[in-house]
Order: C-alpha cells, then sequence, then structure tokens
C-alpha cells in the first residue's frame, strides 16, 4: 500500500514540476509588468476609495489636470497640456490637451472636469477627500451644505470651477495656494466620464458598477481589463491615451498581497518585479548581503509621537520639550529601525520642494532633566507614569520599547506600553483618550503644507488638541504669499513655534524601502513615491 | 432518517437567529468604526457616510432593516470596498475556499486513512510507529510554519512550485493544498488507528476471519465500516472548519478565498462583512455537522434506533 501512496505523490509532483519560466523572465517578452500591490484595492472610483494600493491603480487608470514627474518636483502636463496662472495667483486656465480621449473615444473635455469636481463636492457622495478642492472659491460652502436645515443646496455656479469652452477650464481659488498644482495630482481631483457613472447610477452613489470590468471608462494611460478579487488586477495598454506613444508596458499586474513575507518570497521566485514594502527584519540582512535590488528611496513621510496637550501632565510646553530632548533619535534609526531611516528634528521632511526647516532637537538628557526640574518635578514631587498607545506591530512595539528605555534612563520616568488593534487605536486618538500615542503622516503633495496644516487648530488630523493662533496665522498667511522663499520663511517660523511647544515628538523620516527588478526601467525614486507606469518599461542588461 | 434532518434542519434556524442577532450588537460594542482611518475624516464627511450607510439610524431599526434583507438572501453592501456587497463577495471566495479545502481534505484522507489502517494493522512494528510519529508532528507543526518551509523546498529552492497564487501559474495549487491536507492528514491518521484496533478485536472479525475470507476483504469489506466511523464523524466539522479557517494557507500562499475576507472584515470593521461571514460559516458548520451525522448513522446501525 505504501508503494501506492509513494507512486501517487511522486506523479503529483512530476506532473507539475517541470521548471516554470517565471511570470518576471516571460513578462519581458510580452512587456507584462507583475506589480506586488499590498492589498486589494477598496475599488477605482477616483472619487471615493483612499490609500496608496488605490493610487497605485489610479495613477494607471485615470489622469488629472497635470501629473506627478517620474523624478520629482514640478508637475508634468496631463489632461491639460498648460496652464497660466493670473498675477494675484488666484485664477488658473487650463488648456485641455486637443486629442485627449476617453477609454472609449468619446474627447476630454473641459465639461467633464467641471462635473468630476460637482461629484467630489456633493455631500451625499460621502467623499473623503473634498478638502483637497476647498482651496477652490465656493467648494466648501458647496459641500458642507446641509440639507437637513432645510436650507436650497447652492447652485453649483457658486463654485469656482468653469468650462470657458470644450478645451479651458478656469478655476478660481480663495487665495493664492502656490501648491494647487502639486494637489491636482491627487486623484481625488480626477475626472470620471459622466455618461458612464450616470448609466450605472447616480451622481452622489458609491455602489454603483460603473468601476466594474466592462464598463469601467476612464483617461489613463492604461485601461481595465480584468478584475480577481484578492487575486489580481490586470490593466491593459489604453490605444485612446494621448501620449499612447510613451507607453512602454502592454499590461500590468497587480497582486494584493497583504502578507509581507509572502510578497519576499514571490519577489525572490520571480513571480513579482515590484514588491510594495519589504519585511523589516530582512532590511538589515538585504543592506548586510548588500542584495542589488534592495531600494531604499526618500519618502516624504514623518514617523512621531502625538502628545495629549489636554493631559495635565503633558499640558506644560515644558514637560513636553523635555520628553523630546531625551530621546537619541540616532540610535533609534541605528539600532532599532535599521532600514536608513532619517533622525528627524522637524515635523516637515526636509527638502519637500527646497523646503529646508532650521528647527533642531538635540539630544541633551542634562537640558531635559532641567526642564523637567523648572515644570516641577524632582524627588519630592515625581513625574508620574505615562503611557505610550500604539497599534498592534511589532515594529511599533520595538520603537516604543526603545523610548520607554530612554525616558526612564534619561529623565527616570516609569513609562507603560499599551498596544490596541488599530481601529481602537484610531478610536482612541479621535476621542482624545491617551497621554503619548505612536503616529505617522505621509505627505498627500509636494509641499510643507501638507504637514504643517494638519496641526491648525479644528484639523481633525490635529488629534493633540494643541491650538496655537500665531502658528494658525503663519500658515494661513504662507498660503496667501506667491513668493516661495516668503512663503517658506513663514512656514520655517510656523515649524519653529511647533517645536518650541512640541505638541508631536518627530522621530524619524521615513524611506521607502522595496525590492525591485533591475530589468525595471523608468522607475525614479522620488519624494511622493509616484511612479507614474507609462514611464516604465522592462529591459535586461 | 428524514424525520432526523427535518428535525435537525428546523433545529438550526433559531441558532443561526442567535448568531445574527449576537453578532450584529457586539460587533457595535467593538470600539472604532468602518471610516476611522489614520487620516481622518472630517465630521461632515463622516455625517454623511453614516447617512449613506443608514448609520445614523437608531441601532433596532438598522437591525430590523439588517434581517429583513438576510432573509431575502441580501446580506447588503461591504463598508470597506465601495460597490461590492457582501453576497457577491462571499460568491467569489467560496468556490476557492471549498476547492482548496477539497484537495486538503482529498490529500488528508488518503494519506491519513492509508497510514492509520496500515498502522493498525501492523501494531507495534514499525510500520505503526513511523507514520503515527510522523502523524503526530503533522499534528504539532502548525501551518504557518509548514507552508514556509515547503515554499522554501519547492518553491524558492528547487524552483519546482509557485510560491503563491492560485490558478495563476501551473502547480500553484499543490503547496497550498498539501500544507492544509497534511495537518488534517495527521488527525485522520490518528483516528484510523484508533478506531481499526477498536474494530479488528471485535467478534464480527474473528468470524470473518473463521469463514476464511482473505485479510485484504476483512479489511477491506468488514473492519474499515466500523473502524472509520470516528473519521467520518470527524470529516464535518473539518470541512466546515477548513471553509472557515483556512485564513493562515490563503495567506501564505495568497489564495483569494474567503477566510481572508472574514479575518480582515473584523479588522476594518466592515459590520455586513463581519456579518455576512459568520451568519455563512455558522451555516456551514451546521450544515456539515448534520451531514457527518447522517453519514454516522447510515454506516453504524445501531445508533439508528438511538
Amino acid at each position: 500500500m505504501n508503494k501506492i501512496l509513494l507512486s501517487f505523490l511522486s506523479l503529483i509532483l512530476v506532473i507539475s514540476c517541470s521548471k516554470n519560466i517565471s511570470p518576471v523572465d516571460s513578462g519581458l517578452e510580452t512587456q507584462t509588468f507583475h506589480f506586488g500591490n499590498g492589498s486589494e484595492p477598496q475599488g477605482i472610483d477616483p472619487h471615493i476609495v483612499t490609500g496608496v494600493p488605490e493610487h497605485h491603480l489610479l495613477i494607471a487608470l485615470c489622469e488629472g489636470l497635470t501629473t506627478s514627474n517620474p523624478r520629482g518636483g514640478e508637475s508634468l502636463a496631463g489632461a491639460a497640456e498648460s496652464w497660466n496662472i493670473s498675477d494675484d495667483g488666484k485664477i488658473y486656465t487650463f488648456a485641455l490637451q486637443k486629442n485627449g480621449k476617453w477609454s472609449n473615444g468619446d474627447p476630454v473635455t473641459a465639461q467633464d472636469f467641471v462635473w468630476s469636481w460637482k461629484r467630489v463636492l456633493t455631500p451625499s457622495l460621502g467623499s473623503q477627500y473634498p478638502d483637497m478642492l476647498y482651496y477652490v472659491q465656493g467648494a466648501q460652502e458647496y459641500h458642507s451644505h446641509d440639507s437637513s436645515q432645510g436650507v436650497a443646496q447652492p447652485s453649483f455656479d457658486t463654485v469656482g470651477v468653469k468650462a470657458l469652452d470644450d478645451y479651458t477650464l478656469e478655476v478660481t481659488l480663495n487665495n493664492p495656494t502656490p501648491f494647487f498644482l502639486g494637489l491636482l495630482s491627487h486623484y481625488s481631483t480626477w475626472p470620471v466620464h459622466k455618461e458612464t457613472v450616470l448609466k450605472h447610477g447616480s451622481i452622489d452613489d458609491r455602489n454603483g458598477q460603473w468601476t466594474r470590468p466592462g464598463n469601467f471608462v476612464c483617461n489613463g494611460a492604461f485601461q481595465l481589463k480584468s478584475w480577481e478579487l484578492n487575486s489580481r488586477i490586470i490593466v491593459e495598454r489604453n490605444p485612446m491615451y494621448w501620449d499612447a506613444n510613451t507607453v512602454g508596458l502592454n499590461e500590468i499586474h497587480f497582486y494584493p498581497v497583504q502578507n509581507v513575507m509572502t510578497e519576499d518570497r514571490m519577489f525572490r521566485a520571480g513571480q513579482l518585479h515590484v514588491t510594495s514594502t519589504l519585511p523589516s527584519q530582512k532590511c538589515p540582512v538585504y543592506i548586510e548581503e548588500k542584495n542589488p535590488d534592495l531600494r531604499i528611496d526618500p519618502y516624504m513621510g514623518t514617523y512621531f509621537y502625538r502628545l495629549n496637550t489636554k493631559h495635565p501632565v503633558l499640558q506644560d510646553p515644558k514637560v513636553r520639550r523635555a520628553l523630546a530632548f531625551s530621546i537619541d533619535r540616532k540610535q533609534l534609526v541605528n539600532k532599532v529601525t535599521k532600514c536608513g531611516q532619517i533622525p528627524a528634528y522637524s515635523f516637515t521632511p526636509p527638502g519637500s520642494n527646497g523646503y529646508e526647516p532650521d528647527t533642531s532637537i538635540t539630544f541633551d538628557p542634562e537640558y531635559a532633566k532641567s526642564l523637567l526640574k523648572e515644570a516641577g518635578y524632582d524627588e519630592d514631587n515625581p513625574f508620574p507614569e505615562l503611557e505610550i498607545l500604539f497599534n498592534t506591530n511589532e515594529d511599533h512595539r520595538k520603537i516604543a520599547l526603545a523610548i520607554q528605555q530612554m525616558w526612564q534612563q534619561n529623565l527616570g520616568v516609569q513609562i507603560k506600553l499599551v498596544n490596541q488593534d488599530w481601529k481602537v487605536y484610531l478610536n482612541r486618538e479621535m476621542i482624545g483618550d491617551f497621554e503619548v500615542s505612536r503616529a505617522g503622516w505621509i505627505g498627500d503633495y509636494e509641499d510643507p503644507n501638507t504637514f504643517l496644516d494638519t496641526l491648525r487648530p479644528n484639523r481633525g488630523n490635529n488629534k493633540t488638541g494643541w491650538a496655537n493662533p500665531e502658528y494658525d496665522m503663519l500658515v494661513e498667511k504662507a498660503n496667501e504669499t506667491q513668493d516661495q522663499a516668503k512663503r517658506y520663511d513663514l512656514l520655517n517660523r510656523a515649524e519653529r513655534i511647533l517645536i518650541d511647544e512640541m505638541p508631536i515628538i518627530p522621530l524619524y523620516t521615513y524611506v521607502r524601502s522595496y525590492q525591485l527588478s533591475p530589468d525595471v526601467k523608468g522607475h525614479y525614486p522620488n519624494y511622493l513615491d509616484h511612479h507614474h507606469p507609462k514611464y516604465i518599461y522592462l529591459e535586461r542588461d | 432518517m428524514l424525520a432526523i434532518f427535518i428535525k435537525r434542519v428546523f433545529m438550526a434556524i433559531p441558532v443561526l437567529l442567535a448568531v445574527a442577532t449576537m453578532t450584529f450588537f457586539l460587533i457595535k460594542l467593538a470600539p472604532g468604526g468602518p471610516f476611522d482611518a489614520e487620516k481622518a475624516v472630517s465630521p461632515q464627511v463622516l455625517k454623511n457616510l453614516n447617512a449613506v450607510y443608514n448609520l445614523d439610524a437608531s441601532e433596532w431599526e438598522q437591525y430590523t432593516d439588517y434581517m429583513t434583507g438576510v432573509i431575502q438572501g441580501d446580506f447588503g453592501p461591504s463598508f470597506k470596498y465601495p460597490g461590492r456587497s457582501v453576497t457577491e463577495m462571499i460568491a467569489s471566495g467560496l468556490p476557492i475556499t471549498f476547492e482548496l479545502a477539497m484537495y486538503a481534505i482529498l490529500i488528508a484522507l488518503v494519506i491519513g486513512v492509508l497510514s492509520g489502517v496500515l498502522a493498525a494493522l501492523k501494531r507495534n512494528t514499525m510500520l505503526d510507529f513511523i507514520p503515527m510519529a510522523i502523524a503526530m508532528i503533522g499534528i504539532c507543526v502548525p501551518t504557518f510554519l509548514m507552508g514556509p518551509l515547503l515554499v522554501l523546498i519547492f518553491g524558492i529552492q528547487l524552483e519546482l512550485l509557485p510560491v503563491a497564487g492560485w490558478g495563476q501559474l501551473s502547480g500553484d495549487k499543490i503547496l497550498p493544498s498539501i500544507t492544509l491536507g497534511f495537518a488534517y492528514a495527521a488527525y485522520i491518521a490518528r483516528l484510523s488507528r484508533g478506531g481499526m484496533l477498536e474494530v479488528l478485536n471485535q467478534d464480527f472479525i474473528r468470524t470473518a476471519r473463521a469463514k476464511g475470507l482473505t485479510e485484504r476483504m476483512v479489511v477491506i469489506k468488514h473492519a474499515m465500516q466500523g473502524g472509520l466511523i470516528p473519521v467520518v464523524s470527524f470529516l464535518g466539522p473539518a470541512i466546515a472548519g477548513l471553509l472557515a479557517g483556512s485564513f493562515v494557507v490563503e495567506t501564505i500562499f495568497q489564495i483569494p478565498g474567503l477566510g481572508r475576507f472574514y479575518v480582515e472584515a473584523a479588522l476594518n470593521r466592515d459590520y455586513t462583512m463581519i456579518l455576512g461571514t459568520t451568519i455563512f460559516f455558522s451555516a456551514m458548520i451546521v450544515f456539515f455537522n448534520l451531514i457527518s451525522d447522517l453519514a454516522s448513522l447510515w454506516l453504524n446501525p445501531r445508533s439508528r434506533d438511538v
């Protein structure tokens, strides 16, 4: 009987064990790019979804007025071939591509943009990024309309976006907003095909079927071919795209590989050209081994600790500064995170579109101790125990352990670590039920405003309870200033107030660590990690 | 048997109703909501979203609305994946999870029953000790270790099989099926050995041998029918468990089955998805337990009178 068993097993193995040609090898010939996309995208309606995997898909499928530069920096022409900015910086006039087409062949017109922005700002759609358009005149008022109050919805004519003719779009802003062009590379501002959306639902239908393969129409370099839930999404070259000659790839296969170890194994077995990330424990190993596929690129993101400034102990800025000055950031990145992260001494990562904050948070335990003493804590009045809140994750735990040790050693402060499920952690942060909590922020566009704006009072992402009128005034004034040098000066002053008062403690600047096959060309490091697939092609050296 | 069947089906209704009701109210107790995200949404947006998904109605109203839908076979829209209904997502994952479960159970049965029966027949010899030792290892080694181990050997070192995926590359179904099947093979081997040993000592086996039947006939025709009853009883819950519990294998091998939806729904607070999958899995467990009980009744005439 054992013989039967053995021959059965060997048969299974022999049938299937002819050596497979890996997808990465076969992709070279067919120009098929195999892309590790992290998790299953929520969808591909640019006005509804949020998240990075969704962005990877949408950047292939749809196109806004401008597109991200593959090497970072100034935005490039997208659906708009050129634009004019009025002298006061408030009126943007976009000339659309004359041969811009939707994937079904219809022309992309200025009216499409007006309708699409109307859709984003329709309250009942429940878009999560309407604030991207709040810089447009009348947009916030239109979106904030509450139908239950019995007041009629204002006409969309009150919003500063007009189609002057089929190919000219005029946008009027509240203030000059120098980063407005950068904002347009965010998918919430991208157009949708009105006829397709309306064919499968109404303007505010979140669950319309227009995003399904076969139904989906958009204006990007690729079009949707198939979508196997939780398995693979295939997009293929869109022949109608205005710049189709630039496009090198024929197909992109997106794999929602949530498990980082699985993704790493898929890359090693030649099933992926690029991974979404790297198992953190493998990063130092790959650095040591000088793995040629390892990429560590700069990334516009900051890892920081939020302090609850409404907490009786933490409401004293001296205490907050003491905590910040007793952290050895170099030690943290060299001994704990170990993947090329950069110690952070400002909230905004340095170099964001030429912005270089001049703040510093030196590691000075003596100064930190003296601050704590000034705040009234000594042997007779010991500092009470504090709690660090973080979401359950081994990397966050390691960092929290290191900070716990530094604070205990340098300040004699007792720290308790509390880890919570992701949603519980978010909820506790939101309702202010925390003392110190770990946080991260990734820029939406390449400008310091994407960071500094979040700490203005009444911003949902502030969460620290901190409000400083001067800071608020400086950030607002900076947004009204057209001269970039003057603007950065104002923002730098705001940044100094932030670091003086320390409602948040910056720890390190993120890096993007991942693996990339050497066959992939046209994939350059850039601060926002936006890699437009139209520039990517596959070639073996 | 028909009466038992009908009785059990009717008993399942209050069970499922209780499961649905308890789950509905329990998930509302968990802190955090489906729209909480690192980049917080403004109160205005949250209000709009709650209105879209009827979350601004009273809990009782939400419950009755939901249950009315469920009775009509509509599990509602997913909160996490706009544009997708829970029914559609279950329907997309179920055939894959089912296929994986079937391969696994097939592998488990072939390996488990063969080695179990052989061990019972060759009791206290190497043919007993070795398979049983391997079975013990199979029970002890978790799938999250077995899976990556097989991948490292067959996928990365020998480059014989794909390391992940389902139905995309030739041979990508082999490693996950073996990983999942092996753990169950171990249980089945031990159960069939135990069952066979008990039966082999009974009088009717001695009679069969006395009648001059060949050992093969004795084992296959007489001993196995009774000896494998524990395996049959185990199969019902095992299949139900495989359908609901292959999350680990699905994650390791990037398989788009139901298990991943089930676990991720809870983490995402995707209320309708949690409810839909919980109700569905409960129904599966009830159903397969019923099938396995009926099969045991059919195999074991003594229990039919009970």
